[in-house]
């Protein structure tokens, strides 16, 4: 094997590289010569070519994701902010928690169970890697149109992926979301979020200070994972007799990431390391590079002592190899031999690559021969910026104004109309229950999951002894987005705010996923501006600061983009779980509340979706200040013991929260349409800013005098009643809607439960 | 009746996580001199008649898109006599 050393290529300046392969553009390559002022080595030209893709150097989105920290509110309880692996939030009692999101999308399209597990596996070493044991996981996915042969591959795969490494590493799995369109048909979304908690003084930072410090690699051994686009470079140097291809498919394996987690947490808490940083996507150029450009110095690693699975891989193949389970540590030279000896115990192997220096340079050796010698923030932070052209696509002036009224789209007219319409609506497989799904994750271990699936939030326990927690919830409607994507981000945040407040925690901070189609194109770009500024401008309004995203670009199939899908994460803090608002309502004689206003608003709403797959028109208005005050009722309502239950209307309007309330509960209820209100309009709309409360009878006279004096609308609509199924001659529990165009609609809940739970089994069982 | 073999297993450069579990195990329990181990999975499947070109192909196809996952696994088909 022969090696393309610095010595090399500052003798023959003009030899052909392909740089063109590894995805770099000409004049990206013009600018990585002018940096080091000759050509790069072909190792060099690796750790270039992988940091300075979009996944890791986001150069198409820095321009626009600036405004997250330009806007940020100013928010005591922000610990640590954007920009580091995850951000910390401070939740009280000396506790914090850190939370982050990040897409796994198209490896998981290749290969649906490694790729969705890799993904776990990688969200779960960012939590560590700032100090925080990983205490849930939740997993927001997007998948093409259900009776596409190809979405059960890919949905079939990620699901068990998921389930796979999740339940392994002994995670809860307590939420996300599951989405069908066909706009993801070729490009599913499996973006991954865990949250992790640690007290205040175990935070860690990424950065390799002190010179002489030990930089130790340490985990699974490298292999020849991930690294499928480096092969160009590989048949370079290989001789002709080489492996000719290596796979671009990760491997996870849980029960090394288990190992990886205990004994990251216990050198950390140990004090026996400086700086620390997890090896995801280009693997070590990105640990060394980030390491060595965070911290003030320089750094040399010898690239042959890395351990290797696979000892044919060339030390190009090593710097970019993307095996899981491997993390990176830098540590005082006398706490070394302690370092080690936790590994040992861990049965996790371990072993110096390098030591940070004064040189301000970034060098790596292969077998006593110089192949890197690099500035290290030129590979890692100062990559290429792009200003892409971004315009308003013409076409979205025909969409806005196709809405669906009711000329343009047929709405049931009487109460047999809407009797069949709400079985069907039930039925849909957005609207479908998910325990098909959900039941193969683990979703109460460890014991401190207090909500998961299918309440609103996810709800965790941090603190045993006074009951503190905190609620996570993702959520994104990608019609509202594809229609307008600067509300639609909007009201992908103010659905995730709104279903934290329904448990009854405050919502504190933000983290976002945002997927999107191609960055070239300018109207992606334009959506994709749009999308950010909504979200920023949301969070400063609301006071919520986003604390670290992930951005991912290319979800397109030739020239059709994904929907845009800006998925929020919001989390809250409860100060004690025992005070939670489940969303199933409890006993007889409860009163039903529909908190906030109604109005014609069906574009991009489920129902337009299923009934009619439309999209078209504008979506709903939204009114932050509104959105802040039903959360300040709902918080205020669990807090003073007023609600015995809420739950959020969105996806499928009131009509589907209230089928999910009863439920959820098995108690039956009796409704009526508001005088004021056409049926239909009532049961399907999805106007922004609404939740369905229960109220105990004893306190609404309370309740209702805090939602006048804060000016928010409320309506008295139903009543829990489980005897109303017997009443109407139907047996079991029921639920029965009055005032539908001069009729009744009695639905046994039996029936309702059947048509929800049997579409998931039905179609991917 | 003839029994056809499938041998299904990862490829070599893919991480078998259970092979190495197989490994350390081998270690722990003292015995040396083993130094990799991969694991994969067989197939038996007996058909009716004889084999011929046609029902190979078909045993191709059945171990290319059932038994394996062809992204991260090699198999062979194998007649036993």
């Amino acid at each position: 094997m022969t090696v393309d050393t610095v010595g090399q290529a500052k003798e023959s300046p003009v030899q052909e590289q392909p740089f063109k392969e590894l995805g770099l553009k000409a004049d990206e390559y013009e600018r990585i010569k002018e940096i080091l002022g000759r050509r790069p080595t072909s190792s060099e030209l690796a750790m270039y070519s992988v940091m300075w893709s979009e996944h890791c150097s986001y150069k198409s989105s820095k321009v626009h994701l600036r405004q997250f920290g330009e806007k940020a509110p100013h928010s005591d309880a922000l610990l640590v902010g954007i920009g580091e692996n995850a951000g910390v939030v401070d939740i009280g009692h000396g506790w914090a928690v850190t939370f982050k999101v990040e897409s796994h999308n198209h490896p998981s399209y290749v290969e649906p169970y490694q790729g969705a597990a890799t993904g776990v596996g990688g969200i779960v070493r960012d939590i560590i890697s700032m100090g925080a044991r990983p205490v849930a996981v939740m997993d927001p996915l997007r998948f093409g149109d259900p009776h596409n042969p190809d979405t059960r591959r890919v949905l079939t795969g990620v699901v068990s992926g998921i389930g796979g490494y999740g339940n392994c590493l002994g995670l809860p799995n307590i939420g996300g979301e599951i989405v069908f369109d066909p706009s993801y048909q070729g490009n599913p979304l499996v973006n991954a979020l865990c949250v992790g908690t640690m007290k205040h003084e175990d935070i860690h930072l990424a950065a390799a200070s002190g010179v002489g410090n030990l930089v130790i690699l340490y985990g699974a051994r490298t292999g020849g994972d991930g690294i499928g686009g480096v092969s160009v470079l590989a048949s370079e140097t290989f001789d002709a007799d080489g492996p000719a291809k290596r796979p671009s498919v990760q491997v996870g394996d849980p029960f090394m990431e288990k190992l990886l987690i205990e004994c990251t947490l216990e050198v950390l808490h140990s004090g026996l390391v400086e700086g620390i940083q997890d090896l995801g996507g280009a693997g070590i150029s990105c640990a060394t590079s980030e390491l060595a450009s965070n911290g003030e110095g320089g750094m040399h690693v010898w690239l042959d002592r890395v351990l290797l699975r696979d000892h044919t891989l060339s030390p190009e193949e090593i710097l970019m190899s993307e095996s899981q389970e491997r993390m990176c540590a830098v540590v005082l030279p006398d706490k070394v031999e302690e370092f080690l000896a936790v590994c040992k115990k861990w049965d996790v192997e371990a072993v110096v690559i390098g030591e940070v220096n004064a040189s301000g340079r970034l060098t790596v050796d292969w077998h006593g021969e110089q192949i890197v010698d690099v500035p290290p923030r030129s590979v890692a932070h100062d990559g290429p910026v792009y200003e892409r052209p971004y315009a308003r696509p013409e076409w979205l002036d025909a969409r806005q104004s196709d809405a669906p009224t009711a000329q343009r789209l047929a709405r049931p007219t009487t109460a047999q109309d809407i009797r069949e319409t709400l079985l069907r609506m039930v039925a849909a497989p957005n609207l479908a229950a998910k325990t098909w799904v959900t039941s193969q994750y683990d979703r109460y271990v460890m014991g401190n999951t207090v909500l998961a699936q299918p309440e609103d939030s996810g709800m965790i326990r941090v603190d045993e002894e006074t009951g503190l927690g905190v609620a996570v919830s993702t959520d994104c409607n990608a019609r509202f987005a594809a229609l307008d994507p600067y509300r639609g981000a909007q009201l992908a945040f103010a659905e995730s705010y709104r279903n934290v407040a329904v448990t009854g925690a405050v919502p504190l901070a933000v983290t976002n996923c945002l997927n999107f189609g191609s960055p070239e194109d300018p109207a992606v770009m334009w959506q994709f501006e749009q999308a950010v500024t909504g979200l920023a401008d949301a969070c400063l309004d609301m006071g919520t600061p986003v604390t670290g995203g992930n951005v991912s670009f290319y979800n397109q199939t030739a020239d059709v983009a994904i929907h845009p899908t800006p998925v929020v994460g919001v989390l809250g803090v409860i100060d004690d779980v025992n005070r939670r608002t489940p969303m199933a309502w409890h006993e007889d004689g409860e009163l039903i509340y529909l908190l906030g206003d109604t109005a014609d608003e069906l574009a991009g709403s489920e129902w337009a979706h299923e009934i009619h797959a439309h999209l078209g028109g504008l979506p709903p208005v939204l009114d932050l200040n509104k959105e802040r005050t039903l959360a300040e009722i709902l918080v205020a309502g669990s807090r003073d013991g007023m609600l015995s239950a809420a739950h959020d209307v969105s996806d499928g309007g009131v009509a589907q929260t209230l089928v999910e309330m009863a439920l959820r509960a098995d108690i039956g209820a009796r409704v009526w349409v508001p005088d004021n209100l056409d049926a239909f309009v009532f049961l399907w709309s999805e106007s922004a800013t609404r939740a369905v409360v229960a109220v105990p009878r004893s306190e609404e006279m309370r309740f209702s005098a805090m939602c006048e004096a804060r000016g928010f609308t409320s309506t008295r609509i139903g009543v829990v009643d489980s005897k109303i199924g017997q009443e109407h001659a139907v047996s079991g529990q029921a639920l029965r809607i009055e005032n539908v165009y001069g009729a009744e609609v009695t639905l046994a809940l039996s029936d309702l439960r059947e048509a929800s739970e049997k579409t998931l089994p039905a179609l991917f069982g | 009746m003839v029994r056809i073999v499938v041998d299904v297993k990862l490829k070599p450069e893919i991480l078998d996580p259970q092979g190495r579990a197989v490994l350390g195990a081998l270690g722990r329990l003292g015995l040396s001199g083993v130094s990799d181990v991969r694991q994969g999975k067989q197939f038996v499947l007996t058909i009716d008649g004889e084999v011929t070109d046609e029902k190979l192909a078909q045993i191709n196809h059945i171990a290319e898109t059932l038994l394996s996952n062809p992204v991260i696994e090699d198999f062979t088909v194998q007649v036993q006599k």
